[in-house]
């Protein structure tokens, strides 16, 4: 292990390493801290100047009474919701496909589709926004969640494939020689056997994908134009220059927007971190 | 048979949406466009255009700018992860704590800084009038405000660089670090020379994608300052958007998408053969 570890050191060395890591911690959230202890200030407190004393009552749920009451945030939440949720699905289904193909079978070319996929993931939007923009007005899907859902499905499904194959590639070849001696038929072998052990692989790629598609902004931007389609992200943007100085309803909403996907981390977070540092450090 | 079933969904939606779109942005980029009427094939009229723009050439200042500094997150990961490497009960949550930014929408976290840097509600202005100086509007001060957004930024990419080096270190060679410790390496020496040589590979995938990374943000410029004062905040990746919606110049637009999506290739081919080393050593 390197550093050496701390439990080895003395004890005030330990105490002092502590007292530097709570600090430390403290001031890596100050930014969060900020927005926690402005959402439950009240308009009147901010306008007094009292930022950081005790506000004067707790303003926390009048503060959400009021964002609700006075934007059409719900929508926005649904609206991230549906585009989130649809697109993870569709997803792991494409990617699982295709991540198989790939991984068990020899196709002419897979190393170029191999690539393609990781090339893919790192180009920048702006070299896709117009005809992408075009594409979806085409369509008819401008202006509804389902044109985002087209596009991030499109988009995720490149990285995600990646994933999966190299999760697919480890499991042992015997286990497939095994199925089809017994008969089995390859969409047989990929529900009952491949799908099974493939399921902590997917949680990785769902919470990842989940995270990427919920904090999306741009594409929002291009796709999307009225309040009855716009996710979070936008939405809450677009209240800033409503709001104003209202810190205590931005920030209130701005906490509303970050909670879905900091849960799902706490709650993944093992499988969130598998999938964020695949392909950096050798499985 | 099956191979070609299983890949002809994702791998269709693929190169319906990602990589033909980027064949028509550069095939758009030789027109004269507003993108909705006729367009005229000016040739390279729109590159030898950039050539005259200022603005354009704001927007590469600030790239570097952008790049340069986002290094710094590569070095300050792996600082903060070989102080958090520590084998203490409570470092499961601390790490959780030091990760939640990277699950932060990117709109979250410009809306938290642009608050932090207001000149009469922030807590830069609290900290400035505390040593008695008169707070400063770090984003309406054209020479500041690249430098007030990156550092928001940093933030999330730092958390980034983390994940992966703590990853690293928890798959350090126990052995070889034994035996530098036996033949008397201990502290920076260990590092220098037992340690970083074993890092190298999560080091490069760090140093490359914070590159990447620099170079596609986009949502902390359009929601911190629109790109301004004046133009002053731009990169390419907003240029670009900004031309082809507000100016109505589609052509013009995919020109700087075009530019934008050649720098990056040099640093996506890198990487790609790096990984693609790796897959064929290691498969």
């Amino acid at each position: 292990m390197y550093p050496a570890p701390v439990t080895e050191q003395p004890a005030y060395f330990r105490i002092g390493y502590r007292v530097v890591l709570y600090v430390a911690m403290l001031l890596w959230m100050v930014p969060l801290i900020a927005i926690m202890m402005t959402a439950v200030r009240s308009q009147s407190d901010l306008l007094a100047g009292n930022y950081w004393g005790a506000p004067s009552h707790f303003a926390l749920f009048d503060n959400y009474r009021e964002m609700f009451a006075t934007s059409p945030m719900w929508r926005f939440f649904l609206n991230s919701i549906t585009v989130t949720g649809t697109t993870v699905l569709l997803v792991l289904v494409l990617s699982t496909m295709a991540a198989v193909a790939l991984a068990k079978y020899r196709i002419p070319g897979s190393t170029l589709l191999f690539a393609l996929f990781i090339g893919g993931n790192f180009i920048p939007y702006q070299i896709l926004m117009i005809p992408v923009r075009n594409m979806v007005l085409g369509l008819g899907l401008y202006d509804t969640v389902w044109g985002l859902v087209l596009f991030h499905t499109a988009f995720q499904t490149g990285f995600a494939t990646l994933f999966l194959r190299n999760f697919i590639v480890s499991l042992p070849n015997e286990l497939f020689e095994a199925a089809r001696i017994e008969g089995a038929s390859e969409f047989q072998i990929l529900r009952r056997v491949v799908l099974p052990l493939l399921r902590p692989a997917l949680a990785g790629v769902a919470v990842l994908i989940f995270t990427f598609v919920w904090n999306d902004y741009f594409w929002a931007l291009v796709l999307v134009q009225s309040d009855s389609a716009k996710p979070l992200t936008l939405g809450i943007a677009g209240l800033k220059g409503e709001w104003l100085t209202a810190w205590n309803l931005i920030s209130s909403a701005a906490l509303f927007a970050a909670l879905p996907p900091v849960c799902m981390f706490f709650l993944m977070q093992k499988h969130f971190v598998a999938g964020l540092t695949a392909g950096a450090v050798k499985a | 048979m099956t191979p070609i079933i299983l890949l002809f969904f994702p791998l269709g939606l693929f190169l319906l949406m990602i990589v033909w779109p980027i064949i028509q942005s550069i095939v758009i980029s030789f027109y004269e466009w507003d993108g909705t009427g006729p367009a005229t094939w000016v040739g390279l009229a729109n590159y030898r255009e950039l050539m005259d723009d200022s603005q354009f050439f704001v927007s590469l200042k600030n790239n570097v700018i952008w790049i340069v500094l986002f290094l710094l997150a590569p070095v300050f990961g792996l600082g903060l992860a070989l102080f958090l490497n520590q084998p203490l009960g409570e470092m499961r949550i601390v790490k959780s704590v030091f990760f939640i930014p990277l699950v932060l929408a990117n709109v979250i976290i410009g809306v938290v800084f642009t608050w932090f840097y207001d000149p009469t509600f922030g807590i830069l202005a609290i900290v400035f009038r505390a040593f008695g100086l008169e707070p400063i509007a770090i984003l309406s001060n054209e020479y500041l405000v690249t430098f007030g957004i990156v550092i928001a930024a940093l933030w999330a990419q730092t958390a980034f660089c983390l994940v992966l080096f703590l990853a690293g270190l928890s798959q350090l060679d126990a052995e070889l670090i034994a035996a530098g410790r036996m033949d008397g390496a201990s502290g920076w020496k260990l590092l220098r020379h037992i340690i970083l040589p074993q890092l190298r590979s999560v080091t490069f995938v760090a140093t490359i994608i914070t590159v990447i990374g620099s170079l596609r943000n986009f949502d902390l410029i359009a929601v911190m300052t629109q790109g301004g004062p004046y133009g002053s905040s731009t990169v390419l990746a907003y240029q670009m958007y900004d031309a082809t919606i507000f100016s109505y110049r589609a052509g013009y637009g995919a020109a700087i998408a075009t530019v934008l999506f050649l720098m990056m290739s040099i640093w996506i081919a890198w990487f790609l053969s790096h990984t693609l080393r790796r897959e064929t050593r290691g498969g």
